[in-house]
C-alpha cells in the first residue's frame, strides 16, 4: 500500500480543506488509486470549480436547443428532423509540449464528443494562437500544430473547414488550440451518457489502455515497483485510422437498438466516463480492471483509471445484446470488453487483482465537487483617445500594404490548405470567407460555422470584450444570409486565483450573457482552460466562441467575394473611426491603451436582421461583417478572389479613422444598379444607418485617388506565411 | 530472433524529406553537410532461426514491406536475440 | 451502369464517389468491404480515396494485399474498367496496375486546393466527353502525389499516350511551376497499356456541385456511363 503523504495530496492538486472533506465523507484514508480519482474528478478541467459560478448564468436555451450544456456535446434542432451537434475544446497544454501530437488528439477528442452522441461529424473548424511571430519557438509550433490538425481531420475523412489563427506575444509559452467539431444526427437518434438498468453491462470499445497523459507530478510516488524507465508518463500519442473504425464501428451499432448510454474517454479516461455515466442515472458503478485491454504490462490500477489514452468509448448495453455490439467491433478489428456492470449502490467499485481498490459514494465525487467563488476584480482600461497627430503620414493605400501583409490580417491560405476542407463533398463555402457553410448531406440545407474572438478588447475590457465575442460569431453566420441559432465557447484564461484574471473571466462571461440574451443565441456546450500563463503573466483573455447557423434553402446565401462590377457598395452601421484597441493602433502606432469600439446590441441586431432579410429576398449576394483592421481591410478582402475592385470616396482628412477603425455591428455589401432603390428603402424602412462608400471596379483597388492592382495586393496578401517560414 | 530492415530511397529517386532536411541542416550552420537521405528501419520478431527467418522477411519486403520501384532494403539479423 | 466501390478501413471518399456514381447512373453502386474475395457481376470497379489503413507503411501498400485485390486485379486484366482515385491511385500502381508510383508532396505537406489540369488523352473511357487540351479545374487533396517513374518506364508511358491529365495553369501551360506536387512531367493521371485502367490524384467526385460552383468533374462520369453503355 502506498502511504498517503500531504505532500501526495497536495501533488495531486487538492487543497487541505479538500482532503479533509475527502476524509470526513470516506471516513477513512483514500487508497492511493482513490486520491487518483478525486484529483482528476476535481481537477479545474473536470469540476469547473473556479468557473462553475460563473458559467451557471449564461442562457443555454432557446425555441431550437434539444440539450445545453452537461452533455458530451450540445445539440440544436435544425429542422426537417435533424439535429446539428457541436462543441469546442481546448488541447493548449499538449500542443506546446508536443505540437503535432497535442493538435492532433485535441482533434481527435473533440471528434469523439460529437460522434459519441450519434451524429456523424462534417465539419472542423480550429481557433489557433501563436507567440509573436519573432519569437523562437513560433514556427516549429505553428508548422506542428497545423499538420498536426491536417493529419488527425483528413485521415479522418472529415472537412476541416475554418477557424481562426493569432500571433501576440501574451502566447509566448502558452499557446492556445481550440478544435470545434459539429456533427449531424437524426433528432431521434441522439445519444446520452446518462447510465440506466441495474445489471446493465459497462462495455470498453475502441484501442487499447497504456500509460497516455497519466500525470506527470503524481507519477513518481505513487505505487510502483517495476523499473522505473517503462513507467514515465507519455505524451498522447494520435491514432486518426483508429478513430476512424471506432467511429464507423460506433454509427454502425448506433442504428441498431443495443446502445443504452455512451461517452468518449477524454480527459481523465475511464474514471470520469464512468463517473459521469453512472452519477447521471444516479446508479452505482463496479469496474474490473483485469478486463481492461492493456497496451502495457503491469499497469495499476491508478494508472488504468487515469490513462488518457486516444480513441476510447465506454458504452452501457443489456447483457443479453452484448454479442450484437461485439460483431460489430470485431468487423472493425477494435477491442470490445465487458468490463463491469452498473449496481444499484450508488458507488463507484474498482476490482484490480482479486482486490478492491477503490470504493467512493459517486455523490461525494460529484456533488462534493468544489465549487469556488473567487474574489475577482473587473478592470478595464481608461479611456484614451488617439489624437490626429498620432496618425500614420501616409495615404491610406500604403498602409492597406502594410496591414495586409501582416501575421495578423494576411491571408490564412497556408494553413487551410494543409486541411482536407472538400472531403464528403458538402463544403457549399471554403474557409477564408466569414463563415463556412456545410450542405447538410442529401438535403438543400446548410449549416454555417464560425469561430470567433478578440483577445485585445477583453484585455482592454472584459465585459465589452465579452458581448464582442459572441456578437462577432453572430454577425459572420449573418453575413452569409443564415439564421444564427447557438454558440459553443472555449474560455481560455490565466489563473483565476489572481483576482485581476478571475476579474477577466466573470467580466467576458457577463459580456457574453447580454449578447447572448439580446440576440438569442444561447451557449449549447464549451469548454474551460485556465492557469494559461507566459512568465507568471497571463495570457490575454480569449474567450472562443463558435456559432453555428441554418440556412433553409441553400439556392440563397451570400459570400464576400465581390462578383460583379458597377456594383454599389454599402457600409451599413454606424462609422465612428474608433480606433483604440484596433490592428491600425497596435501593430502600426504601437498603442495598446484605450477602450475598445462597444458593442451596441440593439443596432446589432437591427442592423443583423435587416441584412439577413435583404439576403433572403435576393437583393444582395455578397456581403462581409468589417471585423479587423477596418472597412478598407473589409473590402480588399472582398476584391482578392474575383479580380474585382472597388472605387470608394471618403472625407480626405478623416481618411484613417474611417477607414481603419473598428466600430462594430458593421458590414460591407454590395448591391446591383437595379436593385438600389429597393434596397435603399428597406434600409431607411429599418432605421439602419448606412452610407454608400463607392463601386465595385475591374482589377483595381482605389481610394480617394490613390490606386493600386489588386494582383500587387495579393501577391501581398497570400505570401507572408511562406515567406515568414523559409526565413 | 529480432530483425531489421533498413529501407532506403533508391539512388537516383527523388528524395524530398532528405532534401528538405539537407537543407535545414545548412540553414543551422552545418555548412559540412553532403547528401541527406531518409529512409526507415522495421524490426520483427520472428520464432524462427536466422537463416530461415531472413529467408522469410526477405519475402515479406518484396511483397509488402518495400516498394521496389524507389526503394532498396537490407536485412540486418540481430544478434543479440 | 453498376459500380462496385471497394472499402478499405480508413476510405474516406467512398461515400463521395458513390454519390456521383449514383447521380449520373441512376443505380446504387455497390460497396464492397475489403475482406471479401470476389467483386459481384458490375460494369466498373472503383478503388476510392482515402486513407486506407491510416496510410501506414506506404500510402496504399496495405490495401494493394487485401484480400479483394486479388479478383480486382484478375477483372482489371480481364478488360474491366477500374478506377483508381488519389489513395485509389496509390493502391492501383502498389498492386502494379499501373505502372510508377506516389511519392511525397515536394512542398512536404497535404494539400487541398482546386487546381487546372490539362486533358492530355480525351480518346479514354472515362475522358471521351472533354477536348483533347481543354482545361478543366479539378480539386486535389494529397500528401503523396507526386508521381514518379524510372526514364524507361516513363518513355513508355509517353509513347503508349498513357497520360491522360497533366497539371496546368487556367491557359493550359504545364509549366513546372503550376504543378503542385512535383509529380514527373505534370502528371496527374495516367491510364494502362490496355486503357481500361485509371488513376488519377485529382477528385472529380469533388466537382460536380453547381452551388460550390466547380463542376467540371460531371463529364468524366459521364463519359464513363457513356462508354460503358
Amino acid at each position: 500500500m502506498t502511504l498517503i503523504t500531504e505532500d501526495l495530496v497536495e501533488e495531486h492538486g487538492i487543497n487541505e480543506e479538500e482532503y479533509s472533506f475527502i476524509l470526513k465523507s470516506l471516513k477513512r484514508e483514500p487508497t492511493i488509486t482513490e486520491l487518483g480519482i478525486f484529483s482528476a474528478m476535481w481537477s479545474e478541467h473536470c469540476s469547473y470549480k473556479s468557473s462553475k459560478f460563473w458559467l451557471k448564468q449564461l442562457p443555454t436555451e432557446n425555441n431550437f436547443v434539444i440539450q445545453g450544456p452537461g452533455e458530451n456535446a450540445g445539440v440544436i434542432d435544425i429542422g426537417d428532423g435533424y439535429a446539428a451537434i457541436f462543441k469546442m475544446e481546448s488541447h493548449n497544454h499538449p500542443s506546446f509540449i508536443e505540437p503535432y501530437q497535442g493538435a492532433a488528439t485535441g482533434v481527435g477528442g473533440i471528434l469523439r464528443d460529437v460522434f459519441t452522441m450519434g451524429a456523424r461529424p462534417v465539419a472542423l473548424l480550429n481557433s489557433l494562437r501563436f507567440g509573436d511571430t519573432s519569437h523562437e519557438k513560433t514556427k516549429h509550433l505553428l508548422t506542428g500544430v497545423v499538420s498536426g490538425i491536417g493529419g488527425y481531420g483528413n485521415c479522418m475523412g472529415i472537412p476541416t473547414v475554418g477557424g481562426e489563427v493569432e500571433f501576440n506575444s501574451s502566447y509566448n509559452d502558452n499557446i492556445l488550440v481550440n478544435a470545434m467539431c459539429v456533427g449531424i444526427a437524426k433528432t431521434d437518434k441522439i445519444f446520452y451518457s446518462k447510465a440506466s438498468g441495474v445489471g446493465n453491462s459497462v462495455v470498453y470499445v475502441g484501442s487499447k489502455t497504456g500509460r497516455d497523459g497519466i500525470h506527470g507530478a503524481t507519477m513518481a510516488s505513487a505505487e510502483f515497483d517495476e523499473n522505473s524507465e517503462e513507467k514515465r508518463p507519455t505524451v498522447q500519442v494520435g491514432d486518426p485510422f483508429s478513430e476512424k473504425l471506432l467511429l464507423e464501428a460506433c454509427l454502425e451499432l448506433m442504428k441498431m437498438d443495443v446502445i443504452i448510454a455512451i461517452q468518449d474517454m477524454g480527459a481523465a479516461g475511464l474514471t470520469s466516463s464512468a463517473v459521469e455515466m453512472a452519477g447521471k442515472g444516479e446508479l452505482g458503478i463496479e469496474l474490473d480492471l483485469d478486463k481492461v485491454p492493456c497496451r502495457e504490462k503491469n499497469m495499476s490500477a491508478y494508472e488504468i483509471m487515469l490513462s488518457e489514452s486516444q480513441e476510447r468509448m465506454l458504452m452501457i448495453i443489456e447483457p443479453k445484446k452484448e454479442h450484437i455490439a461485439k460483431e460489430v467491433f470485431d468487423k472493425w478489428e477494435l477491442d470490445f470488453s465487458v468490463i463491469g456492470k452498473l449496481t444499484n449502490t450508488n458507488k463507484l467499485v474498482i476490482n484490480h487483482k482479486k482486490m478492491t481498490k477503490a470504493e467512493i459514494v459517486l455523490d461525494i465525487l460529484e456533488k462534493g465537487a468544489p465549487s469556488y467563488k473567487r474574489p475577482y476584480s473587473i478592470n478595464k482600461f481608461s479611456e484614451e483617445k488617439i489624437k490626429n497627430d498620432k496618425l500614420i503620414d501616409k495615404g491610406p493605400i500604403s498602409i492597406l500594404k502594410d496591414l495586409i501583409g501582416s501575421p495578423n490580417l494576411c491571408s490564412r491560405k497556408w494553413v487551410w490548405e494543409q486541411y482536407d476542407h472538400m472531403v464528403m463533398t458538402d463544403t457549399i463555402l471554403i474557409p477564408g470567407g466569414d463563415s463556412a457553410i456545410i450542405r447538410v448531406h442529401g438535403t438543400n440545407k446548410g449549416l454555417s460555422i464560425t469561430s470567433d474572438s478578440t483577445p485585445r478588447y477583453c484585455l482592454s475590457d472584459p465585459i465589452e470584450g465579452g458581448k464582442q465575442a459572441v456578437a462577432e460569431a453572430w454577425r459572420n453566420l449573418i453575413a452569409v444570409g443564415s439564421r444564427p441559432i447557438a454558440i459553443t465557447d472555449c474560455m481560455n484564461f490565466g489563473n483565476p486565483e489572481k483576482e485581476d484574471i478571475m476579474g477577466q473571466f466573470a467580466g467576458v462571461v457577463k459580456g457574453m450573457i447580454m449578447s447572448c440574451n439580446q440576440l438569442d443565441f444561447p451557449v449549447v456546450s464549451g469548454n474551460v482552460s485556465l492557469y494559461n500563463e507566459t512568465n507568471g503573466k497571463g495570457i490575454n483573455p480569449t474567450p472562443v466562441i463558435g456559432g453555428v447557423g441554418v440556412i433553409d434553402n441553400l439556392d440563397i446565401f451570400a459570400d464576400h467575394n465581390f462578383k460583379r462590377k458597377d456594383d454599389v457598395i454599402f457600409i451599413i452601421g454606424k462609422t465612428d473611426g474608433h480606433l483604440p484597441q484596433s490592428i491600425y493602433a497596435t501593430e502600426l502606432l504601437n498603442i495598446n491603451t484605450g477602450l475598445p469600439p462597444k458593442v451596441n446590441l440593439d443596432e446589432e441586431k437591427k442592423n443583423g436582421l435587416t441584412i439577413k432579410s435583404l439576403i433572403e429576398s435576393s437583393l444582395v449576394d455578397t456581403s462581409h461583417d468589417i471585423s479587423d483592421g477596418g472597412i478598407l481591410i473589409a473590402l480588399t478582402e472582398m476584391a482578392i478572389k474575383n479580380n474585382i475592385g472597388f472605387d470608394i470616396e471618403t472625407d480626405i482628412i478623416n481618411s484613417h479613422r474611417f477607414l481603419f477603425g473598428e466600430d462594430q455591428g458593421r458590414y460591407i455589401i454590395s448591391v446591383k444598379e437595379k436593385n438600389l432603390i429597393k434596397v435603399k428603402k428597406i434600409l431607411e424602412e429599418s432605421n439602419v444607418i448606412y452610407n454608400i462608400a463607392g463601386v465595385t471596379i475591374d482589377k483595381i483597388i482605389k481610394v480617394n485617388e490613390e490606386k493600386i492592382p489588386i494582383d500587387e495586393i495579393k501577391e501581398i496578401y497570400e505570401n507572408w506565411f511562406t515567406k515568414y517560414l523559409s526565413k | 530472433m529480432k530483425i531489421n530492415i533498413k529501407i532506403m530511397p533508391k539512388s537516383g529517386v527523388l528524395d524530398p524529406q532528405g532534401k528538405a532536411i539537407e537543407n535545414s541542416l545548412k540553414q543551422l550552420g552545418f555548412n559540412q553537410t553532403g547528401t541527406v537521405r531518409q529512409g526507415k528501419l522495421i524490426e520483427i520478431d520472428l520464432q524462427e532461426k536466422e537463416e530461415e527467418a531472413i529467408k522469410i522477411v526477405d519475402e515479406m519486403c518484396q511483397k509488402l514491406l518495400v516498394n521496389l520501384i524507389i526503394e532498396d532494403y537490407e536485412i540486418i539479423a540481430n544478434k543479440e536475440d | 451502369m453498376k459500380a462496385a466501390i471497394i472499402v478499405f478501413p480508413g476510405s474516406n471518399c467512398d461515400r463521395d464517389i458513390a454519390v456521383s456514381l449514383k447521380k449520373i447512373s441512376e443505380i446504387e453502386p455497390l460497396m464492397i468491404w475489403h475482406k471479401e474475395t470476389c467483386i459481384p457481376d458490375c460494369d466498373i470497379i472503383v478503388v476510392p480515396g482515402g486513407f486506407s489503413f491510416g496510410d501506414y507503411l506506404r500510402c496504399g501498400s496495405m490495401a494493394a494485399n487485401s484480400p479483394i485485390m486479388l479478383d480486382v486485379i484478375h477483372k482489371a486484366k480481364k478488360g474491366m474498367p477500374t478506377i483508381g482515385i488519389c489513395n485509389g491511385f496509390q493502391i492501383l500502381t502498389e498492386t502494379g496496375l499501373l505502372p510508377g508510383t506516389l511519392i511525397k508532396n515536394d512542398c512536404l505537406s497535404f494539400l487541398c486546393k482546386t487546381v487546372s489540369i490539362k486533358v492530355e488523352n480525351s480518346n479514354t473511357k472515362f475522358s471521351n466527353l472533354y477536348s483533347k487540351n481543354e482545361v478543366i479545374d479539378i480539386p486535389i487533396a494529397h500528401n503523396e502525389g507526386n508521381f514518379f517513374a524510372d526514364d524507361s518506364t516513363l518513355n513508355k508511358i509517353k509513347d503508349n499516350d498513357q497520360i491522360v491529365f497533366k497539371y496546368c495553369n487556367n491557359s493550359g501551360k504545364t509549366e513546372k511551376e503550376f504543378n503542385p506536387n512535383g509529380s514527373i512531367e505534370n502528371i496527374a493521371g495516367i491510364i494502362n497499356k490496355d486503357g481500361n485502367v485509371l488513376g488519377m490524384m485529382p477528385h472529380p467526385e469533388r466537382a460536380t456541385c453547381q452551388l460550390s460552383q466547380l463542376n467540371d468533374g460531371e463529364r468524366f462520369f459521364s463519359s464513363i456511363t457513356e462508354s460503358i453503355l
